[in-house]
């Protein structure tokens, strides 16, 4: 299955913008279906960035974040060429890793 | 005596929560991360309990242990009507120095704290995301500098809500 992270990291001088998107339902818990069965919640809690081996963001996620999570942020630090490591884990435990390169 | 048997049954509430997320963090480790050894920071911790609050004021509390003050440092920028309550746009920046950590709260949403994010040295206090909005209220960003909490609050108005219905 392709990686359910889509991430572009874009090198501008000594500052890299991170833009992520990730595919994932998001359920709150709080939205019922057609039959009228409340979706459990499953949502994404933690969402790791890391740069040669540190971690430049962690975000922290509750089930109010939008479906289909989208993200943007920026550092210092990085060059052109290097990889940037992500992964996420859901209240199910699943999880998702994907690294990207720098441009 | 009533006293100490509540400030146990809370510590192993506490306790409880803290291993689960405890659990989950191992198990993104050793799947993510493979070999590279964990942060033994104590914020790597995923905030459950503060995620469980309902009302802002409870869960800046339970996340933080303090009252933010309001500045005009921090700078909310969110639509003033959210056609879709289910995709707000909302981003934070703020010129405040040595900035720990950013989180955002919706005071109307069943759980009030949305995301929290941990901002390492080196990384700019500057985020966009996009979160679900139960209906018209305060959206409140807490930017926590040098040990401090700064808020910024805005209200959106909310055409269709985005948490059910």
């Amino acid at each position: 299955m392709a990686s359910t992270i889509r991430v572009r990291a874009t090198a501008n001088g000594d500052t890299t913008e991170v833009q992520a998107l990730i595919q994932h339902p998001m359920d709150s818990g709080f939205v019922k279906n057609a039959q009228g069965q409340i979706i459990p919640p499953h949502f994404i809690q933690q969402l790791t960035f890391e740069h040669s081996g540190k971690t430049v963001f962690l975000a922290n996620w509750g089930a109010a974040v939008s479906k289909d999570p989208y993200l943007k942020f920026s550092f210092k630090g990085a060059n052109k060429g290097d990889e940037l490591k992500i992964s996420w884990v859901d209240n199910k435990g699943t999880t998702d890793t994907t690294t990207a390169k720098i441009q | 005596m009533n006293l100490d048997g509540t400030t146990a049954t809370r510590r192993l509430v506490l306790q409880g929560a803290g291993s689960v997320a405890l659990i989950g963090l191992g198990l993104g480790l050793n799947l993510g991360f493979g070999a590279v050894p964990a942060l033994a920071a104590a914020n790597d911790k995923y905030p459950e309990e503060a995620f469980k609050q309902k009302s802002g004021p409870d869960a800046i509390k339970a996340l933080y242990g303090k009252a933010a003050e309001a500045s005009d440092k921090v700078k909310l920028d969110a639509p003033e009507i959210a056609e879709n309550g289910a995709v707000v746009p909302i981003a934070v920046t703020t010129t405040l120095p040595d900035v720990t950590s950013i989180s955002f709260f919706v005071s109307e949403n069943p759980n009030a704290l949305a995301a929290s994010y941990v901002i390492p040295a080196g990384t700019l206090p500057a985020i966009a995301n996009r979160l679900k909005m139960a209906k018209t209220c305060n959206v409140i960003a807490i930017v926590e500098s040098s040990g401090k909490l700064f808020s910024a609050t805005k209200e959106v108005k909310v055409t269709v809500g985005g948490c059910g219905g």
